[in-house]
């Protein structure tokens, strides 16, 4: 063990101290108020249930992800592997996740958004960009110094079958981050095991079952509780309820949120369904073939849409309310299939299946401009739905005329305002075509 | 067979009359014995389907919903599985049939579509040869013929250049492609009733939207019954005539869809809608699980099967939740709303308790709708 590891986990234990007592009390009052939730014999609340987080106004991001690209290479067969191409499954993503808040990342299989995910818990390292969690850059540090940050980043994974160790008992898999860390010591993991099965809903009196003996949803809580065990500051949950039934969803779902609340954990919540997402998190970004299309506060993106990859992606989900109408909505049909990865399409991504896309987008990339105070969209022509532009409003920030050319009498509007991370006070109005104030 | 027929004539089955049932499922029973006891996977199961119409088959992995369909496909001849009642398809019972008597019928009258279509090709075949081989099991044609039957399915369910695509092998499409593959397959014989076992669960949002606007395009254009087995009730409630709802190898509710969506009568049902969250809802709507798990089908609740998951039940005069078995009948909607739930008056409390927490700007479009 090297010095710098262990003066870093001493210091986070005297620090980590209060803590400590105020989330046993808080799992406490967490296991109580679940007591009617999960046990069924007991007396069932049918509306227990918890209505959408927000985060607090002010609250600092705890992480800030820059410019962040992941290409893996793609060899050529023979026996002498030469790099033929790269897969761009990440090409400049940035975003924050505040404290306490929940980002969510949507797209279709293929865009990049479980990458993303891989890259911040740096279970990848990335190619370029910046990580900065907690004031620190971790794009590229050392496996030896990830380890401490192991405690503050943790995933909770898709697949609840392939996720746990079959041969381990539940009681060894919640307790191998507490005995790698050296939270407490050996006599206390047990307590401490018993404690977190109770936080997620299960009986603590289980805890010497193989995962076999349990079913998908106590599966999916088990993986939760290992996430929880070393009190993360933030956690990548890959799609952590898609892999189960629906009425389970709900209950996965309703858990995370108490955590989130008892514990004040951020989460970057990565989908595919929109519904879920929309319900969990107050901000969302859609990704499309490695990039961020658009991204924003939860109704600046489900009811004021301005790329029409967003608009298509939510006019295609099925609406149990249509059956009150009759039919099938009219819906953007996308036509094709999502392009390779290894050699995007020119310009602006969608454009090959964008049903407004012109010249421009062919020629150049649009960027993510910020056209509210928490909305930002990647189009030449960002409008709702039946409403884009004629043309297109990029053009002049980026000095160039209608069809993408350079324009020499135009000029640029400076690169910092167009590629920050998080959210300017100004932004670009779309009615007065200005950099404005709200 | 002769009593099946006998039975049948009482209803008009002659098949090629449209309107008339294609499908009439009465009592379809599957268990498997095992060495713990006997799986009751279906139990008691009936309906009906007409020709051009679809219906909608929702419930949680191990409701029975896959093995119903499967029996239809006859895919339990010649195993342990011990089926009863009957599946009249026109006019034919399939539970009578002998196994080659049901490979004949398999695949040029009823044809399936399965949830994963990587696993469900074959990885060794091109996907055209895997056509052609289910045309011309059915159809005397050449080789020449069948491929340019398949190659004209193809282009039909939207596969860009068919002519080259044809000779491609599953893992040279995407899933998109594969399920349309399947697709094709499946209609390659213009079979009169599809069954399509989760088709778009594996797929994105924007191909599942491809694939169900192309199924109901093929549906009117054949004019086939079509089975949609799914847990979304999104899907069910854009696509479907018909709803019924497994519990435990039981319908618990069956009806109109539009009846079932808007006015369940049925407190799983109430479970299933207020659990997924709505892209057009109300954020502030809580999501109310199911609690519990999905019953055991070795040993099965007593009485109502749901009634350990039922947060009603206290509603429900006496013990009569644990210890009678409700029955599929009409609740207080008509005679075309079957409900297996011993509720007096389940619209009353689904008006009331139920919709102002699920959907409170739904409340006042029903109190229009009723006034």
């Amino acid at each position: 063990m090297s010095t710098a590891e262990h003066t870093e986990s001493t210091g986070s234990d005297d620090a980590g101290e209060p803590t400590q007592d105020a989330s046993k009390d808080a799992a406490k009052d967490a296991a109580e108020a679940r007591e009617s939730t999960f046990v069924t014999d007991a007396a069932i609340d049918p509306f227990e249930g918890r209505a959408a987080t927000e985060a607090p106004k002010d609250a600092k991001p705890i992480l800030t992800v820059d410019n962040l690209r992941m290409y893996f290479p793609v060899k050529s067969q023979g026996v002498i592997h030469r790099t033929v191409g790269h897969v761009q499954a990440v090409d400049g993503v940035s975003f924050q996740v505040v404290e306490g808040g929940s980002l969510g990342l949507v797209g279709e299989s293929g865009c990049g958004k479980s990458t993303t995910g891989r890259l911040i818990t740096r279970l990848l390292t990335p190619t370029g960009g910046t990580i900065d969690f907690d004031g620190r850059d971790i794009a590229q540090i050392s496996q030896r110094e990830l380890k401490p940050l192991r405690r503050e980043i943790q995933m909770i994974f898709q697949d609840p079958y392939t996720s746990l160790n079959p041969r381990h008992t539940v009681g060894s898999i919640i307790g191998a981050p507490l005995r790698i860390h050296k939270i407490v010591p050996e006599k206390q993991v047990l307590g401490r095991v018993k404690e977190l099965l109770e936080i997620v809903g299960l009986n603590p009196e289980h805890y010497n079952r193989f995962p076999n003996e349990f079913s998908g949803g106590q599966r999916q809580r088990i993986g939760i509780a290992r996430a929880l065990t070393l009190n993360p500051k933030l956690l990548v949950a890959d799609e952590p309820v898609s892999a189960l039934d629906v009425s389970i969803q709900a209950q996965v779902v309703n858990l995370l949120q108490g955590i989130q609340q008892e514990f004040g954990v951020a989460f970057l919540f990565i989908a595919h369904d929109l519904a879920i997402v929309r319900h969990f998190c107050p901000e969302v970004a859609v990704m499309y073939l490695g990039k961020i299309v658009e991204i924003g506060d939860r109704d600046s993106i489900y009811l004021k849409a301005h790329h029409p990859y967003t608009q298509a992606l939510l006019s295609a989900v099925p609406d149990v309310k249509q059956a009150a109408l009759g039919g099938r909505r009219e819906r953007i049909r996308l036509t094709g299939d999502v392009p390779s990865p290894i050699n995007p399409p020119s310009g602006c991504r969608f454009r090959t299946r964008c049903p407004i896309a012109q010249e421009i987008c062919a020629k150049v990339e649009p960027p993510l401009l910020q056209i509210g105070p928490k909305h930002k969209v990647a189009c030449h022509f960002p409008g709702e739905i039946t409403n884009h532009p004629k043309e297109p409003v990029t053009a002049p920030l980026l000095g160039l005329d209608n069809q993408g050319n350079v324009d020499a009498t135009g000029s640029v509007t400076d690169h910092d305002q167009l590629s920050h991370p998080g959210y300017a006070d100004t932004w670009y109005d779309l009615g007065t075509k200005s950099f404005a104030r709200g | 067979m002769s009593s099946s027929t006998a039975q049948l004539s009482a209803e008009p089955a002659q098949g090629g009359q449209p309107g008339d049932p294609l499908l009439v499922v009465k009592d379809l029973r599957v268990h498997f014995p095992t060495a713990d006891g006997v799986v009751k996977a279906v139990d008691g199961l009936s309906y009906t389907l007409e020709r051009g119409k679809t219906l909608g088959i929702v419930g949680e992995s191990g409701s029975g919903k896959s093995v119903s369909s499967s029996a239809i496909m006859g895919l339990f001849h010649g195993s342990n599985a011990q089926l009863s009642g009957q599946i009249v398809l026109d006019g034919t019972d399939i539970l009578t049939l002998r196994e080659d008597e049901m490979r004949r019928l398999r695949g040029r009258d009823v044809a399936m579509i399965f949830q994963d279509p990587l696993s469900a090709l074959h990885p060794y075949f091109t996907v055209g040869s895997q056509i052609i081989e289910a045309y011309r099991v059915h159809q005397s044609v050449s080789k020449k013929v069948a491929r340019r039957r398949a190659i004209d399915l193809l282009d039909r369910v939207g596969i860009p250049q068919p002519d080259r695509r044809v000779d491609d092998y599953p893992h040279q499409f995407s899933g998109g492609m594969r399920q349309r593959a399947m697709i094709a397959m499946g209609l390659v014989n213009d079979p009169s009733m599809l069954i399509a076992d989760e088709p778009t669960t594996a797929l994105d949002v924007t191909v599942q939207a491809q694939i169900l606007d192309l199924l109901q395009d093929l549906q009117r254009e054949f004019n086939s019954a079509v089975i949609i087995i799914t847990h979304d009730l999104g899907v069910v409630a854009e696509m479907t005539d018909d709803t019924l709802v497994m519990y435990g190898g039981r319908a618990v509710e069956y009806g109109k869809t539009s009846e079932i969506l808007t006015h369940p009568e049925m407190p799983y049902t109430w479970g299933l809608l207020s659990s997924v969250p709505e892209v057009t809802g109300d954020t502030s709507a809580k999501l109310i699980p199911i609690p519990g798990s999905p019953p055991s089908l070795l040993n099965p609740p007593s009485g109502c099967h749901f009634h350990p998951r039922c947060a009603f039940r206290d509603k429900v005069p006496g013990d009569l939740c644990r210890t009678t078995t409700p029955e599929l009948a009409p609740g207080g909607r008509g005679s075309s709303h079957l409900k297996r739930c011993h509720l007096a008056d389940p619209e009353s409390i689904y008006q009331t308790e139920v919709l102002p927490e699920i959907a409170p700007d739904l409340v006042d479009l029903l109190a229009e709708e009723n006034t």
